[in-house]
Protein backbone atom coordinates (compact mmCIF):
# COMPACT_ATOMS: atom_id res chain seq x y z
CA UNK A 1 0.00 0.00 0.00
CA UNK A 2 2.62 2.33 1.00
CA UNK A 3 4.72 1.35 -1.48
CA UNK A 4 2.13 1.87 -4.42
CA UNK A 5 1.50 5.46 -2.84
CA UNK A 6 4.86 6.41 -3.31
CA UNK A 7 5.35 4.83 -6.46
CA UNK A 8 2.23 6.74 -8.19
CA UNK A 9 4.05 9.97 -6.00
CA UNK A 10 7.45 9.37 -8.22
CA UNK A 11 5.42 9.16 -11.42
CA UNK A 12 3.74 12.21 -10.59
CA UNK A 13 6.92 13.94 -9.68
CA UNK A 14 8.47 12.70 -13.04
CA UNK A 15 5.25 13.53 -15.11
CA UNK A 16 5.33 17.43 -13.51
CA UNK A 17 9.40 17.46 -14.24
CA UNK A 18 8.50 16.42 -18.62
CA UNK A 19 5.36 18.78 -18.23
CA UNK A 20 7.68 21.71 -17.33
CA UNK A 21 10.54 20.62 -19.68
CA UNK A 22 7.93 20.23 -22.71
CA UNK A 23 6.57 23.70 -21.91
CA UNK A 24 9.88 25.36 -21.33
CA UNK A 25 10.83 24.06 -24.85
CA UNK A 26 7.60 25.35 -26.44
CA UNK A 27 8.10 28.78 -25.19
CA UNK A 28 11.23 29.52 -25.69
CA UNK A 29 10.70 28.47 -29.30
CA UNK A 30 7.51 30.30 -29.93
CA UNK A 31 9.73 33.27 -28.44
CA UNK A 32 11.94 32.82 -30.69
CA UNK A 33 9.53 31.99 -34.28
CA UNK A 34 7.58 35.03 -33.42
CA UNK A 35 9.98 37.42 -32.38
CA UNK A 36 13.47 36.32 -33.61
CA UNK A 37 16.58 37.86 -33.23
CA UNK A 38 16.14 40.68 -35.49
CA UNK A 39 16.22 44.39 -33.71
CA UNK A 40 14.53 44.36 -30.26
CA UNK A 41 13.80 40.63 -30.59
CA UNK A 42 12.12 39.16 -27.63
CA UNK A 43 11.25 42.34 -25.34
CA UNK A 44 8.09 42.75 -28.55
CA UNK A 45 6.34 40.34 -26.46
CA UNK A 46 5.34 42.90 -24.09
CA UNK A 47 6.63 46.40 -25.98
CA UNK A 48 3.63 45.30 -28.88
CA UNK A 49 0.88 45.45 -26.19
CA UNK A 50 2.45 48.92 -24.91
CA UNK A 51 2.64 50.39 -27.91
CA UNK A 52 -1.33 49.36 -28.03
CA UNK A 53 -2.24 50.71 -24.43
CA UNK A 54 -0.41 54.05 -24.95
CA UNK A 55 -2.04 54.21 -28.24
CA UNK A 56 -5.61 53.85 -27.04
CA UNK A 57 -4.61 55.69 -24.13
CA UNK A 58 -3.55 58.41 -26.53
CA UNK A 59 -6.83 58.86 -28.71
CA UNK A 60 -8.55 58.87 -25.31
CA UNK A 61 -6.75 61.61 -24.37
CA UNK A 62 -6.73 63.53 -27.29
CA UNK A 63 -10.89 63.26 -27.31
CA UNK A 64 -11.25 63.81 -24.17
CA UNK A 65 -13.26 60.24 -23.82
CA UNK A 66 -13.83 60.32 -19.72
CA UNK A 67 -16.69 57.86 -20.45
CA UNK A 68 -18.65 59.64 -18.00
CA UNK A 69 -16.40 58.97 -15.34
CA UNK A 70 -14.61 61.57 -12.89
CA UNK A 71 -11.42 59.39 -13.26
CA UNK A 72 -8.43 60.88 -14.87
CA UNK A 73 -8.05 58.82 -18.33
CA UNK A 74 -4.65 57.29 -18.38
CA UNK A 75 -5.71 55.06 -15.68
CA UNK A 76 -9.16 54.36 -16.84
CA UNK A 77 -7.21 53.31 -20.48
CA UNK A 78 -4.84 51.68 -18.59
CA UNK A 79 -6.60 49.69 -16.16
CA UNK A 80 -8.86 48.69 -19.23
CA UNK A 81 -7.29 48.31 -22.18
CA UNK A 82 -4.60 46.05 -20.47
CA UNK A 83 -7.56 43.82 -19.76
CA UNK A 84 -8.70 43.61 -23.06
CA UNK A 85 -5.85 42.72 -24.35
CA UNK A 86 -5.44 39.75 -22.21
CA UNK A 87 -8.67 37.91 -23.40
CA UNK A 88 -8.66 38.99 -26.88
CA UNK A 89 -4.98 37.92 -27.55
CA UNK A 90 -5.18 34.93 -26.12
CA UNK A 91 -7.92 33.31 -28.44
CA UNK A 92 -6.81 34.86 -31.22
CA UNK A 93 -3.43 32.88 -30.60
CA UNK A 94 -4.90 29.62 -29.65
CA UNK A 95 -6.16 29.43 -33.37
CA UNK A 96 -4.27 27.91 -35.77
CA UNK A 97 -1.85 26.72 -32.85
CA UNK A 98 -1.76 23.44 -34.16
CA UNK A 99 -0.78 23.25 -37.42
CA UNK A 100 2.69 24.82 -37.19
CA UNK A 101 3.52 22.59 -34.76
CA UNK A 102 2.19 19.70 -36.08
CA UNK A 103 5.31 17.58 -36.45
CA UNK A 104 6.30 18.31 -32.78
CA UNK A 105 3.33 15.91 -31.77
CA UNK A 106 5.89 13.30 -33.30
CA UNK A 107 7.51 13.63 -29.75
CA UNK A 108 5.50 11.46 -27.62
CA UNK A 109 5.75 13.99 -24.62
CA UNK A 110 4.48 17.20 -26.74
CA UNK A 111 0.76 17.05 -26.57
CA UNK A 112 -2.11 19.65 -28.14
CA UNK A 113 -2.58 20.51 -25.12
CA UNK A 114 0.72 21.81 -24.56
CA UNK A 115 0.92 23.71 -27.73
CA UNK A 116 -2.21 25.70 -26.47
CA UNK A 117 -0.64 25.96 -23.14
CA UNK A 118 2.30 27.59 -24.18
CA UNK A 119 0.83 29.98 -26.50
CA UNK A 120 -1.76 31.13 -23.48
CA UNK A 121 0.92 31.61 -21.01
CA UNK A 122 3.29 33.23 -23.29
CA UNK A 123 0.59 35.80 -24.72
CA UNK A 124 -0.94 36.67 -21.39
CA UNK A 125 2.89 37.04 -20.01
CA UNK A 126 3.21 39.95 -22.53
CA UNK A 127 -0.11 41.47 -21.31
CA UNK A 128 0.96 40.97 -18.03
CA UNK A 129 4.33 42.75 -18.30
CA UNK A 130 2.98 45.56 -20.21
CA UNK A 131 0.29 46.04 -17.95
CA UNK A 132 2.75 46.39 -14.96
CA UNK A 133 5.49 48.33 -16.51
CA UNK A 134 3.28 50.80 -17.87
CA UNK A 135 1.62 51.32 -14.13
CA UNK A 136 5.16 51.98 -12.45
CA UNK A 137 5.49 54.31 -15.80
CA UNK A 138 2.87 56.24 -15.51
CA UNK A 139 3.13 56.03 -11.09
CA UNK A 140 6.41 57.17 -11.22
CA UNK A 141 5.98 60.60 -13.39
CA UNK A 142 3.17 61.05 -11.33
CA UNK A 143 0.08 60.79 -13.68
CA UNK A 144 -1.68 58.17 -11.84
CA UNK A 145 -1.63 57.23 -8.32
CA UNK A 146 -0.51 54.06 -6.72
CA UNK A 147 -3.11 50.83 -6.66
CA UNK A 148 -5.08 51.15 -3.17
CA UNK A 149 -4.67 47.87 -2.48
CA UNK A 150 -2.65 45.31 -5.05
CA UNK A 151 -3.85 42.43 -4.01
CA UNK A 152 -7.42 43.04 -5.54
CA UNK A 153 -5.57 44.09 -8.48
CA UNK A 154 -3.56 40.85 -8.78
CA UNK A 155 -7.12 39.02 -8.21
CA UNK A 156 -9.13 41.16 -10.87
CA UNK A 157 -6.40 40.39 -12.91
CA UNK A 158 -5.98 36.28 -12.30
CA UNK A 159 -10.07 36.14 -12.80
CA UNK A 160 -9.42 37.63 -16.51
CA UNK A 161 -6.39 36.14 -17.01
CA UNK A 162 -8.13 32.51 -16.27
CA UNK A 163 -10.92 33.36 -18.59
CA UNK A 164 -8.80 34.46 -21.19
CA UNK A 165 -6.66 31.73 -21.19
CA UNK A 166 -9.85 28.68 -20.98
CA UNK A 167 -11.26 30.87 -24.03
CA UNK A 168 -8.50 30.68 -25.92
CA UNK A 169 -8.82 27.09 -25.63
CA UNK A 170 -12.07 26.60 -26.34
CA UNK A 171 -11.77 28.76 -29.26
CA UNK A 172 -8.52 27.24 -30.70
CA UNK A 173 -9.59 23.92 -30.37
CA UNK A 174 -13.64 24.52 -31.91
CA UNK A 175 -11.55 26.50 -34.89
CA UNK A 176 -9.18 23.51 -35.48
CA UNK A 177 -11.62 21.92 -38.11
CA UNK A 178 -14.10 24.68 -38.44
CA UNK A 179 -12.92 27.71 -40.18
CA UNK A 180 -15.64 29.49 -39.55
CA UNK A 181 -15.28 29.62 -35.48
CA UNK A 182 -12.13 31.95 -36.52
CA UNK A 183 -14.00 34.11 -39.32
CA UNK A 184 -17.00 34.42 -36.12
CA UNK A 185 -14.46 35.12 -33.13
CA UNK A 186 -12.68 38.39 -34.73
CA UNK A 187 -15.90 40.76 -35.31
CA UNK A 188 -17.30 38.71 -32.26
CA UNK A 189 -14.46 39.97 -29.94
CA UNK A 190 -14.51 43.55 -32.08
CA UNK A 191 -18.14 43.85 -30.89
CA UNK A 192 -17.52 42.90 -27.17
CA UNK A 193 -14.88 44.75 -26.46
CA UNK A 194 -17.19 48.38 -26.07
CA UNK A 195 -19.04 45.97 -23.70
CA UNK A 196 -16.59 44.22 -21.94
CA UNK A 197 -15.90 46.85 -18.89
CA UNK A 198 -12.31 48.29 -20.32
CA UNK A 199 -14.50 51.35 -21.50
CA UNK A 200 -16.83 52.57 -18.71
CA UNK A 201 -17.33 52.24 -15.46
CA UNK A 202 -20.39 49.84 -14.48
CA UNK A 203 -21.86 52.32 -12.08
CA UNK A 204 -22.32 55.24 -14.88
CA UNK A 205 -24.79 53.33 -16.41
CA UNK A 206 -28.74 52.64 -16.14
CA UNK A 207 -29.83 50.24 -13.90
CA UNK A 208 -30.91 48.17 -16.88
CA UNK A 209 -28.34 48.61 -18.45
CA UNK A 210 -26.25 47.33 -15.80
CA UNK A 211 -28.10 44.32 -15.29
CA UNK A 212 -27.25 42.45 -18.99
CA UNK A 213 -23.64 44.07 -18.88
CA UNK A 214 -23.50 42.14 -15.67
CA UNK A 215 -23.69 38.95 -17.95
CA UNK A 216 -20.42 39.43 -19.09
CA UNK A 217 -17.55 37.39 -17.00
CA UNK A 218 -14.69 40.09 -17.63
CA UNK A 219 -16.88 43.36 -16.74
CA UNK A 220 -16.82 41.50 -13.05
CA UNK A 221 -12.80 41.26 -13.37
CA UNK A 222 -12.20 44.76 -14.89
CA UNK A 223 -14.68 46.43 -12.16
CA UNK A 224 -12.80 44.45 -9.83
CA UNK A 225 -9.63 45.57 -10.48
CA UNK A 226 -10.36 49.03 -10.57
CA UNK A 227 -12.04 48.96 -7.18
CA UNK A 228 -8.15 47.69 -5.91
CA UNK A 229 -6.56 50.75 -8.08
CA UNK A 230 -8.97 53.36 -7.29
CA UNK A 231 -11.05 52.06 -3.77
CA UNK A 232 -13.32 54.96 -2.46
CA UNK A 233 -12.95 56.75 -5.14
CA UNK A 234 -15.76 55.00 -7.28
CA UNK A 235 -18.00 52.53 -6.89
CA UNK A 236 -18.27 48.93 -8.33
CA UNK A 237 -20.08 46.25 -9.36
CA UNK A 238 -18.81 43.18 -9.45
CA UNK A 239 -19.69 39.09 -7.81
CA UNK A 240 -16.45 37.22 -8.55
CA UNK A 241 -18.36 33.84 -7.66
CA UNK A 242 -20.40 34.47 -10.67
CA UNK A 243 -17.25 34.92 -12.50
CA UNK A 244 -15.61 32.01 -11.04
CA UNK A 245 -18.72 29.84 -11.83
CA UNK A 246 -18.80 31.14 -15.77
CA UNK A 247 -14.71 30.24 -15.87
CA UNK A 248 -14.79 27.52 -14.00
CA UNK A 249 -17.78 25.93 -16.68
CA UNK A 250 -15.43 27.40 -19.75
CA UNK A 251 -12.62 25.53 -18.50
CA UNK A 252 -14.28 22.66 -18.44
CA UNK A 253 -15.56 22.83 -21.82
CA UNK A 254 -12.50 24.26 -22.63
CA UNK A 255 -10.32 20.84 -21.50
CA UNK A 256 -13.37 18.64 -23.47
CA UNK A 257 -13.04 20.15 -26.67
CA UNK A 258 -9.10 20.12 -26.63
CA UNK A 259 -9.01 16.34 -25.81
CA UNK A 260 -11.18 15.75 -28.51
CA UNK A 261 -9.00 18.17 -31.14
CA UNK A 262 -6.33 15.66 -29.55
CA UNK A 263 -7.75 12.47 -30.11
CA UNK A 264 -7.99 13.78 -33.57
CA UNK A 265 -4.89 15.68 -34.95
CA UNK A 266 -2.90 13.07 -36.76
CA UNK A 267 0.92 14.24 -36.39
CA UNK A 268 2.43 15.26 -39.68
CA UNK B 1 9.99 -4.99 -24.72
CA UNK B 2 7.33 -3.01 -26.86
CA UNK B 3 4.03 -4.86 -27.55
CA UNK B 4 0.77 -4.24 -28.95
CA UNK B 5 -2.33 -6.66 -28.07
CA UNK B 6 -5.25 -6.04 -30.27
CA UNK B 7 -4.02 -2.95 -31.88
CA UNK B 8 -7.33 -1.10 -34.25
CA UNK B 9 -6.92 2.55 -35.80
CA UNK B 10 -9.13 3.95 -38.24
CA UNK B 11 -9.18 7.36 -39.46
CA UNK B 12 -12.35 9.12 -40.84
CA UNK B 13 -12.27 9.97 -44.22
CA UNK B 14 -15.57 11.63 -46.62
CA UNK B 15 -18.79 10.14 -45.79
CA UNK B 16 -17.32 7.46 -43.90
CA UNK B 17 -14.09 5.33 -42.10
CA UNK B 18 -10.71 3.55 -43.26
CA UNK B 19 -9.57 0.99 -40.85
CA UNK B 20 -6.38 1.19 -41.06
CA UNK B 21 -5.24 -1.31 -38.50
CA UNK B 22 -7.62 -4.14 -37.80
CA UNK B 23 -5.89 -6.14 -34.99
CA UNK B 24 -2.41 -5.72 -34.46
CA UNK B 25 -0.59 -8.35 -32.57
CA UNK B 26 3.05 -7.37 -32.23
CA UNK B 27 6.05 -7.52 -29.43
CA UNK B 28 9.50 -6.42 -30.21
CA UNK B 29 11.91 -7.31 -27.01
CA UNK B 30 15.20 -5.94 -26.31
CA UNK B 31 18.06 -5.70 -29.10
CA UNK B 32 15.82 -7.24 -31.55
CA UNK B 33 15.83 -6.00 -34.78
CA UNK B 34 12.21 -6.60 -36.57
CA UNK B 35 11.78 -5.59 -39.70
CA UNK B 36 7.93 -4.47 -41.07
CA UNK B 37 6.67 -5.23 -44.85
CA UNK B 38 4.28 -3.72 -46.89
CA UNK B 39 2.94 -2.17 -49.27
CA UNK B 40 2.40 1.36 -50.22
CA UNK B 41 -0.51 2.36 -48.06
CA UNK B 42 -0.60 -0.75 -45.84
CA UNK B 43 -0.80 1.39 -42.42
CA UNK B 44 2.92 1.01 -41.71
CA UNK B 45 3.36 4.63 -40.79
CA UNK B 46 0.02 4.24 -39.00
CA UNK B 47 2.14 1.58 -36.81
CA UNK B 48 5.63 3.85 -36.39
CA UNK B 49 2.92 6.48 -35.20
CA UNK B 50 1.41 4.02 -32.78
CA UNK B 51 3.97 2.57 -31.86
CA UNK B 52 5.95 6.02 -30.89
CA UNK B 53 2.89 6.86 -28.74
CA UNK B 54 2.58 10.25 -31.21
CA UNK B 55 -1.06 8.67 -31.97
CA UNK B 56 -3.60 6.65 -29.49
CA UNK B 57 -4.92 3.15 -31.01
CA UNK B 58 -9.04 3.31 -31.01
CA UNK B 59 -8.99 -0.11 -29.53
CA UNK B 60 -6.43 -2.50 -27.58
CA UNK B 61 -3.12 -1.49 -26.03
CA UNK B 62 0.32 -0.21 -27.19
CA UNK B 63 3.07 -0.77 -24.17
CA UNK B 64 6.64 0.58 -24.01
CA UNK B 65 9.08 -1.07 -20.91
CA UNK B 66 11.87 0.44 -23.16
CA UNK B 67 12.52 4.02 -24.15
CA UNK B 68 11.49 4.51 -27.66
CA UNK B 69 12.66 6.94 -29.93
CA UNK B 70 10.51 9.75 -32.43
CA UNK B 71 10.21 8.08 -35.90
CA UNK B 72 14.28 8.50 -37.44
CA UNK B 73 15.21 10.87 -39.71
CA UNK B 74 11.62 12.75 -40.59
CA UNK B 75 12.67 15.51 -42.61
CA UNK B 76 9.85 17.61 -41.66
CA UNK B 77 9.79 18.90 -38.62
CA UNK B 78 12.13 22.12 -38.56
CA UNK B 79 10.41 25.56 -38.16
CA UNK B 80 11.75 27.47 -41.13
CA UNK B 81 12.86 30.87 -39.29
CA UNK B 82 14.77 28.23 -36.80
CA UNK B 83 18.51 27.66 -37.14
CA UNK B 84 19.67 24.02 -37.13
CA UNK B 85 21.11 24.98 -33.51
CA UNK B 86 17.53 26.13 -32.19
CA UNK B 87 16.42 22.93 -33.55
CA UNK B 88 18.89 20.88 -31.40
CA UNK B 89 18.19 22.62 -28.42
CA UNK B 90 14.64 22.52 -28.54
CA UNK B 91 14.79 18.70 -28.80
CA UNK B 92 17.27 18.39 -26.17
CA UNK B 93 15.17 20.46 -24.16
CA UNK B 94 12.02 17.74 -23.94
CA UNK B 95 14.17 15.07 -23.38
CA UNK B 96 15.99 17.20 -20.92
CA UNK B 97 19.38 16.49 -22.56
CA UNK B 98 22.32 19.17 -21.69
CA UNK B 99 22.19 20.47 -25.46
CA UNK B 100 26.06 21.87 -24.98
CA UNK B 101 27.25 18.23 -24.96
CA UNK B 102 25.41 17.70 -28.26
CA UNK B 103 26.42 20.76 -30.41
CA UNK B 104 29.83 19.43 -31.41
CA UNK B 105 28.68 16.16 -32.30
CA UNK B 106 25.86 17.22 -34.48
CA UNK B 107 28.27 19.78 -35.99
CA UNK B 108 30.45 17.03 -36.83
CA UNK B 109 27.83 14.48 -37.97
CA UNK B 110 26.01 17.23 -39.99
CA UNK B 111 28.58 18.84 -41.56
CA UNK B 112 26.49 22.06 -41.73
CA UNK B 113 29.56 24.18 -41.16
CA UNK B 114 28.42 28.14 -40.61
CA UNK B 115 24.85 26.78 -41.46
CA UNK B 116 24.35 25.52 -38.24
CA UNK B 117 23.29 29.17 -37.13
CA UNK B 118 21.46 29.75 -40.08
CA UNK B 119 17.88 29.67 -40.34
CA UNK B 120 16.72 26.10 -41.50
CA UNK B 121 14.78 27.60 -44.86
CA UNK B 122 18.24 28.51 -46.29
CA UNK B 123 18.84 25.10 -46.18
CA UNK B 124 19.12 22.00 -49.31
CA UNK B 125 17.13 19.08 -49.06
CA UNK B 126 19.97 17.16 -48.14
CA UNK B 127 21.22 19.41 -45.44
CA UNK B 128 17.82 19.35 -43.95
CA UNK B 129 18.00 15.47 -44.19
CA UNK B 130 21.76 15.32 -42.26
CA UNK B 131 20.14 17.74 -39.78
CA UNK B 132 17.02 15.63 -39.02
CA UNK B 133 19.51 12.32 -39.16
CA UNK B 134 22.35 14.21 -36.62
CA UNK B 135 19.45 15.46 -34.45
CA UNK B 136 18.11 11.88 -33.95
CA UNK B 137 21.09 10.35 -32.82
CA UNK B 138 21.75 12.79 -30.28
CA UNK B 139 19.29 11.30 -27.79
CA UNK B 140 19.60 7.66 -26.74
CA UNK B 141 16.68 5.08 -27.13
CA UNK B 142 16.20 1.79 -26.15
CA UNK B 143 14.42 1.36 -29.27
CA UNK B 144 14.51 3.09 -32.74
CA UNK B 145 11.93 3.54 -35.04
CA UNK B 146 12.85 3.79 -38.81
CA UNK B 147 10.75 4.70 -41.78
CA UNK B 148 11.52 3.65 -44.67
CA UNK B 149 14.55 3.29 -45.66
CA UNK B 150 17.48 5.58 -44.12
CA UNK B 151 18.66 6.92 -47.48
CA UNK B 152 19.92 10.54 -46.71
CA UNK B 153 22.50 12.50 -48.84
CA UNK B 154 24.99 11.11 -50.83
CA UNK B 155 26.18 7.36 -50.77
CA UNK B 156 29.28 8.17 -48.40
CA UNK B 157 26.63 10.30 -45.73
CA UNK B 158 24.50 7.51 -46.27
CA UNK B 159 27.70 4.86 -45.07
CA UNK B 160 28.01 6.98 -42.24
CA UNK B 161 24.72 6.97 -40.76
CA UNK B 162 24.66 3.66 -41.63
CA UNK B 163 27.73 3.28 -38.62
CA UNK B 164 25.98 5.51 -36.22
CA UNK B 165 22.76 3.56 -36.51
CA UNK B 166 23.74 0.28 -37.36
CA UNK B 167 27.34 -0.41 -35.68
CA UNK B 168 27.45 1.80 -32.94
CA UNK B 169 23.90 0.85 -31.50
CA UNK B 170 23.64 -2.71 -32.17
CA UNK B 171 22.68 -3.38 -29.33
CA UNK B 172 19.37 -1.46 -29.21
CA UNK B 173 15.89 -2.79 -30.90
CA UNK B 174 15.13 -1.71 -34.24
CA UNK B 175 11.97 -1.70 -35.61
CA UNK B 176 12.46 -0.61 -39.55
CA UNK B 177 9.25 -0.79 -41.94
CA UNK B 178 9.66 -0.18 -45.26
CA UNK B 179 8.67 -2.19 -48.59
CA UNK B 180 12.04 -2.61 -50.10
CA UNK B 181 13.20 -6.01 -49.28
CA UNK B 182 16.62 -6.02 -49.47
CA UNK B 183 16.91 -2.96 -47.10
CA UNK B 184 14.92 -5.36 -44.45
CA UNK B 185 16.81 -8.76 -45.29
CA UNK B 186 20.06 -6.50 -44.50
CA UNK B 187 19.59 -5.52 -41.51
CA UNK B 188 16.99 -7.31 -39.30
CA UNK B 189 16.46 -10.86 -38.04
CA UNK B 190 12.78 -11.22 -38.12
CA UNK B 191 10.60 -9.50 -41.20
CA UNK B 192 6.61 -9.75 -40.64
CA UNK B 193 4.38 -8.47 -43.32
CA UNK B 194 1.35 -5.91 -43.02
CA UNK B 195 -1.06 -6.87 -45.18
CA UNK B 196 -4.93 -6.15 -45.03
CA UNK B 197 -4.51 -4.18 -41.46
CA UNK B 198 -3.15 -6.96 -39.78
CA UNK B 199 0.58 -8.70 -38.85
CA UNK B 200 1.25 -11.68 -40.71
CA UNK B 201 4.23 -13.95 -39.77
CA UNK B 202 5.89 -17.08 -41.64
CA UNK B 203 7.99 -19.89 -40.10
CA UNK B 204 11.28 -17.66 -41.81
CA UNK B 205 12.00 -14.55 -43.08
CA UNK B 206 12.02 -16.44 -47.35
CA UNK B 207 8.00 -17.77 -46.54
CA UNK B 208 7.35 -13.92 -45.58
CA UNK B 209 8.84 -12.91 -48.19
CA UNK B 210 7.00 -15.13 -50.88
CA UNK B 211 3.46 -14.14 -49.44
CA UNK B 212 4.54 -10.74 -49.94
CA UNK B 213 5.79 -11.26 -53.98
CA UNK B 214 2.36 -12.63 -54.28
CA UNK B 215 0.67 -10.14 -52.69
Amino acid sequence: MISTLADSLRDAGRAWAVQRRVLGALLLREILTRYGRHNIGFLWLFVEPMVFTLGVTALWSAMKATHGSSLPIVAFALTGYSTVLLWRNMPARCVNAIEPNQTLLYHRHVKVFDLYLARVLLEGMGATISFIFLSIFFITIGWIAPPEDLLKVAGGWMMIFWFGAALAIFVGSLAYDNELVDRIWHPTAYLIFPLSGAGFLVDALPTKFQEILLYLPMVHGVEYLREGYFGSAIRTHHDLGYMASVNAVLTFVALVEARKVSNRVIPA
Amino acid sequence: MMEMVDVWKRYPIHGGHHQVLKGVNLSVSIGEKLGILGRNGAGKSTMIRLISGAERPDQGQVTRKMSVSWPLAFGGAFQGTLTGLDNLRFICRVYGVDPKDKVDFVDDFAELGPFLREPVRTYSSGMRARLAFALSMVIEFDCFLIDEVVSVGDSRFTAKCELELFQKRKDRAMIIVSHDVNYLKKHCQKIVLLQDGQIRTGENIDEVLRIYSKS
